[in-house]
């Protein structure tokens, strides 16, 4: 199921336009704060009635302005997870879970055990929403909203009231999520980190447009779009699969381009990983580098280059099967003649890599 | 009990809590839906809604009663109207004190009940919208179980105004024992008379001692329904 927006809508000064396919997977709208995702986010729920467009999920028209069709929110049969959460103060973290089974009849789909178990909450469920942390109240409104058996999940920021240790809890079970379930999760961030790991689709917004959409992985190794996504933030992600840990606290992967060495990874031998490698983290060399300190050295070819307004630049390098990123300056790329079609080695250090950029593969 | 009050004493006590109990119970459900409109609607006249529903509480007291009599008096247009269509008459009943008690104690219900609603974050109504409820159930599986403490404030309160009101009830209905004479104005007529004050006197106590027991159950059912909420 593929869910399709279009809509422009006006806040008094701000104008909302915006258009993109949101397919099965999670479809990330990143962007700066004040560049319109919630609102985008909550006309989808039908929390925002747009002024003009069309909204549809799979084969229902959920909004057409021409049409003056309209369904009313709570008819949408969604999955909202806010950034507070939202928990019903009243009701149990168990009544919680069950709030949607009250309006809507019984349907197949997640078992209550299947999603407390995923989440983690079984222990949790006679207690009060005051009385849990942070970490796992959020975990409670992601349960409640996949227990609305909805055909569309939203979430909004749904990390960002949380410290980095909360984050790192919650992640892996929002990747799980991502592999168990196909209906089409859309997911607003700031935080390319969050992005990177979980998203199949991104949106950039920027300023109430969409300045970009496409396939993650495309539209993040797209030198082009480095300055909409903060040059700080870029940069673009190998696959890798464990092979060994070794002794001395390193886990060795294989990428396609060659073996890759970090920091102890908890994950099994032989999972696929996925490894976001910061564009301004890369060293790149036109020869083999000896009596370097840096462990990972890929052999690379340069398939795009960007230089900036500034200083800097950006290179695109096909390093086996996968695609990276590389931020140096205008001076070098001129030195080492990179042009598209050279060769060069690209150098990542190993303790760059922080544990928040590996995730499972999607 | 009975032997130490005499039969009119009896009587005012009693019918002040009749007049009161149906008083609060019949204006709590309007006294919601106006709290709920005034706290979160916007709509044209929303200001001369809230104006009339304060009214009674800056109006004379005896403003009210007469206004009430030209309303609702046998050859009042809605009093008319009522009595020929459902057989239903206020002027010199106790139906009449009932009605005047639930107009002067309204504004104070409603303040109670619209500031519990404009606590509750309007968000947790979204958020049971998105999840399949209707505006109907929301209000009642969310807004009702958080605003419930305000609710019954706000009743607790609207009770022991209609307990206490006077002015607007001698007005509106006067003051015929056994049929219209409730605790107040009893207290008025024995301290009319010479040597009545013994009988007033008990009366005071009666009505102090209601009234300390609405204040006290007040308390305990709000921090009963708190704690619940909460959940601690």
């Amino acid at each position: 199921m593929s869910l399709s927006v279009r809509f422009a809508h006006r806040f008094g000064d701000f104008s909302l336009d915006v258009a993109f396919e949101a397919p099965a997977g999670v479809t990330a709208l990143f962007g700066r704060s004040g560049s319109g995702k919630t609102s985008v986010i909550n006309a989808v729920a039908g929390l925002i009635r747009p002024e003009a467009g069309r909204i549809q999920l799979g084969e229902t028209v959920l909004f057409d302005a021409e049409r003056r069709i309209w369904v009313p929110v709570h008819q949408r049969r969604l999955g909202y997870v806010f950034q507070e959460g939202r928990l019903f103060p009243h009701l149990s973290v168990r009544q919680n879970l069950t709030y949607s089974r009250w309006f809507a009849p019984r349907r197949p789909g997640e078992s209550f055990d299947h999603v407390v178990g995923m989440l983690g909450i079984d222990g949790l469920l006679e207690r009060r929403p005051a009385g849990l942390s942070g970490g796992e109240k959020q975990r409670v409104a992601i349960g409640r909203a996949l227990l609305a058996n909805p055909r569309l999940l939203l979430m909004d920021e749904p990390l960002a009231a949380l410290d980095e240790e909360r984050k790192a809890e919650i992640l892996p079970y929002l990747e799980r999520l991502r592999g168990e379930t196909d209906i089409p999760v859309l997911y607003v961030s700031h935080s390319m980190a969050e992005v990177a790991r979980l998203a199949t689709t991104l949106v950039l917004m920027d300023k109430g447009r969409v300045v970009r959409s496409g396939l993650a992985h495309e539209v993040l190794s797209d030198p082009e779009n480095v300055p909409a996504l903060g040059i700080r933030a870029a940069g673009a992600s190998l696959h890798a699969t464990v092979t060994t840990q070794e002794e001395d606290g390193l886990t060795r992967l294989e990428a396609s381009a060659g073996p890759l060495f970090l920091p102890h990874v908890d994950a099994p031998l032989g999972a696929r990983l996925s490894i976001r490698i910061l564009a301004q983290d890369v060293i790149l060399s036109r020869t083999r580098p000896e009596g370097l300190s840096a462990l990972n050295i890929l052999p690379a070819t340069v398939t795009a280059v960007r230089l900036g307004e500034g200083p800097g630049a950006v290179i695109q390098l096909r390093a086996g099967d996968d695609l990276l990123l590389a931020r140096i300056t205008r001076r070098s790329a001129q030195a080492l003649e990179l042009a598209p079609g050279a060769d060069c080695f690209a150098i990542l250090k190993s303790v760059a890599v922080a544990q928040s950029e590996v995730g499972g593969a999607g | 009990m009975a032997d130490w009050l005499t039969p009119d004493q009896w009587s005012a006590v009693t019918l002040s809590l009749k007049v009161s109990f149906w008083a609060t119970a019949l204006s709590l459900p309007v006294g919601v839906a106006v709290a709920y409109v005034l706290a979160r609607r916007e709509f044209w006249g929303k200001q001369a809604l809230n104006g009339l529903v304060h009214l009674p509480l800056i109006l004379p007291p005896v403003v009210t009663g007469y206004l009430l009599l030209l309303t609702f008096g046998r050859r009042g247009a809605v009093g008319s109207f009522l009595e020929d269509t459902f057989g239903l008459v206020f002027a010199f009943r106790w139906t009449g004190a009932a009605l005047a008690a639930a107009v002067m104690a309204f504004p104070l219900m409603v303040r109670a009940i619209r500031l519990a609603i404009e606590a509750v974050d309007p968000k947790l109504e979204q958020a049971a919208s998105t999840l399949g409820a209707s505006p109907g159930w929301v209000f009642v599986t969310v807004t009702l179980p958080l605003i419930l403490p305000g609710v019954i404030a706000g009743a607790i309160l609207a009770f022991a105004k209609a307990m206490g009101e006077f002015g607007a009830t001698i007005t509106f209905v006067s003051n015929i024992p056994g049929q219209t004479q409730t605790l107040p104005s009893a207290i008025y007529s024995f301290l009319q008379v010479p040597g009545g004050d013994a009988q007033a006197a008990q009366l005071v106590l009666i009505a102090v001692a209601i009234a300390l027991l609405a204040l006290l159950l007040s308390e305990w059912v709000g921090r009963a329904v708190a704690r619940r909420i909460a959940g601690s």
